[in-house]
């Protein structure tokens, strides 16, 4: 591919802290124009990856390009082409919102009225409006995002990239991110998206890398990643407490798997198979207990969660 | 310092939502203005301080109220005793305080540095297409002004209580602009100092256990003179003493040339020492 075509091109990314290795040899080729996820737990080492990236820290090894402009030789070029929109909200506390937002745009070299008249635009767009006059200090944690955001924006970035952009917020404010996220990206600007959520990724990102210890220990589409790890679980609330014994081993013979019983009295757990389509399975074992006469109440299907995608992948690292 | 207590808004409160289409618009707009030259983006930085002091007036008055204290409790209380009438003393002690007061300001500006490095604000600076040194030189620019009114502030409360200056208005005025200048010259010993620091906290611990002593062992509260022979030399000595000296002289209207003198040459030495010290600290983070 071209570098029209990749935004990022990095190579064995190193970075340590004394003799902490927060990056230790990260690879990552990223496609212009689409949600990039890089997935970790915490201290993975998404935030340093990102930080070198965006020329705010100097690699201690390794190379990377962004849109072709290298990021050490060439970082005041890297510098105009991206935002960051940090894990902690950069903006002035003592300041108001549209205070933040008119300054940033000054110092992006609007003149004041077309700041003014740009901060604006902005704040309605990001339904802040309303909170412009207040101080950045009482805003509750998604507005904070969103004007975090919104001071990204100020002059649309060709990269933008956000550090754990729905950590410790709300499910409304997260979905108003992601709202955000698609929109921007609608627009022709490439996100690259660190984040501890699976889900997160899942619903962004057309691709993910997995990092773990300064590493990316997967890569791919969400939809490959999650099916090299496993299909989740099946967890059952049945009608009746005495069924539970009968349903472990219908649970059993469908599945192929050992069920556990969970504290609650009705309920049990199940592994489903890897590969499988987890829906098909799903309504497979519900047929099988409804033939075996046995009553369900409530059922879920669980989707890998991070811990487990994260253990499937240091497993087969490990093998 | 003071702390006021802001009450958060929780999300519920936040009834709009993200106007897609307002924002794909605000997105199309494809042309960027050219980068804002060095002084458009100091005097941006300036603008923000300024609000800060708006936002924040604790800056002005925490700094002011133990200097003021200290001028009324020294004047009447041991005035008499110092300089044989509180009136004299008045004369003598004014200058030397208000310099005292002034200085201490100045460690808002390494904390305010501090504070921005901590909390994420620099990093954002550090992407933009800007003078480098343009957030430091605009933090700087609006102390003057914070200095000023001080500075303001003190010198009306001497004159409420009798002080008169020799030296007239120009006296004054002069005696205002070294004391500013050293200011602007010592407040690099602070940027560099919030920067090399964890939190804002040790920026002023350390400050405060500086200054303070400093401020004893000069000739703000009383002429070296009447000072121990050894302790002497070093208490006249210091770039504070000789500040006082020179701002006192022109205040009083009989100019001591040497002190203005060494005092700028301080000043070129801090800026000298501090200011490199401060761009290189700045540059590695």
């Amino acid at each position: 591919m071209t570098n029209r075509d990749i935004a990022i091109r990095a190579e064995g990314l190193v970075k340590h802290f004394k003799e902490i290795k927060a990056v230790d040899g990260v690879d990552l080729t990223v496609p212009a124009g689409t949600v990039y996820g890089v997935l970790g737990p915490n201290g993975a080492g998404k935030t340093t990856t990102v930080r070198m990236l965006a020329t705010l820290l100097r690699p201690d090894a390794g190379t990377a390009s962004v849109f072709g402009h290298d990021i050490t030789a060439d970082a005041a070029a890297v510098r105009t082409q991206v935002s960051l929109t940090g894990q902690y909200a950069s903006l002035d506390e003592d300041l108001t919102g549209i205070e933040n937002l008119i300054l940033l745009s000054r110092l992006y070299g609007y003149a004041k009225p077309a700041a003014r008249s740009r901060a604006d635009d902005l704040l309605e767009a990001f339904g802040l409006a309303y909170a412009a006059g207040k101080q950045v200090k009482s805003y509750s944690g998604g507005m904070r995002r969103r004007l975090d955001i919104a001071a990204s924006i100020i002059i649309t970035p060709r990269l933008l990239f956000l550090d754990e952009p729905t950590t410790g917020l709300d499910p409304r404010s997260r979905n108003q991110v992601w709202e955000v996220v698609r929109t921007i990206v609608g627009e022709g600007t490439t996100v690259m998206l660190t984040t501890q959520y699976l889900e997160e990724a899942d619903q962004l990102a057309s691709r993910i890398a997995v990092i773990d210890t300064g590493r990316v220990i997967a890569e791919g589409t969400p939809g490959e990643l999650k099916s090299s790890v496993g299909a989740g679980s099946i967890r059952l609330r049945l009608h009746h407490p005495d069924q539970r014994e009968h349903a472990r081993k219908v649970l059993a013979a469908s599945l192929g798997a050992e069920a556990e019983f969970d504290d609650d009295p009705v309920a049990l757990t199940a592994m489903l198979k890897p590969g499988e389509d987890t829906a098909a399975q799903g309504s497979h074992v519900l047929g099988e207990l409804a033939k075996a006469g046995i009553l369900v109440d409530d059922f879920s299907l669980g989707r890998p969660s991070l811990d487990e995608v994260f253990l499937a992948l240091t497993d087969s690292v490990q093998a | 310092m003071a702390t006021t207590a802001t009450k958060t808004r929780s999300d519920q409160e936040a009834p709009e939502p993200v106007e897609k289409e307002r924002l794909r618009r605000l997105l199309a707009t494809g042309e960027r203005p050219a980068p804002p030259s060095a002084w458009v983006s100091v005097r941006a930085f300036g603008w923000r301080s300024m609000l800060k002091i708006k936002h924040v007036p604790e800056q002005l008055s925490d700094v002011l109220v133990f200097p003021i204290i200290m001028l009324l409790m020294f004047t009447y209380l041991f005035g008499g005793a110092i300089a044989g009438d509180t009136g004299t003393y008045l004369q003598f002690l004014l200058p030397g305080i208000m310099v005292m007061s002034i200085v201490m300001t100045t460690i808002y500006t390494g904390m305010s540095v501090n504070i921005d490095i901590n909390k994420g604000v620099s990093d954002r600076f550090r992407t933009l297409p800007i003078w480098r040194a343009a957030p430091m030189v605009g933090y700087l620019l609006a102390d003057m002004f914070r200095y000023a009114a001080a500075g303001a502030i003190m010198f009306g409360t001497g004159m409420v209580m009798g002080y008169r200056p020799a030296g007239g208005a120009t006296g004054v005025l002069l005696g205002v602009a070294l004391l500013l200048a050293f200011c602007f010259a010592f407040s690099w010993t602070w940027t560099w100092l919030g920067l090399v620091t964890r939190s804002e906290k040790t920026v002023m611990a350390i400050s405060m256990s500086l200054l303070f002593p400093l401020t004893f062992l000069s000739n703000v509260m009383v002429d070296p003179a009447t000072m121990p022979g050894w302790l002497r030399p070093i208490a006249a000595n210091t770039p504070i003493s000789r500040l006082v000296d020179g701002v006192r002289g022109l205040f009083d209207g009989n100019v001591e040339t040497g002190a203005v003198a060494t005092t700028l040459i301080w000043s070129a030495g801090f800026i000298a020492v501090f200011g490199t010290l401060t761009v290189r600290a700045y540059n590695r983070k």
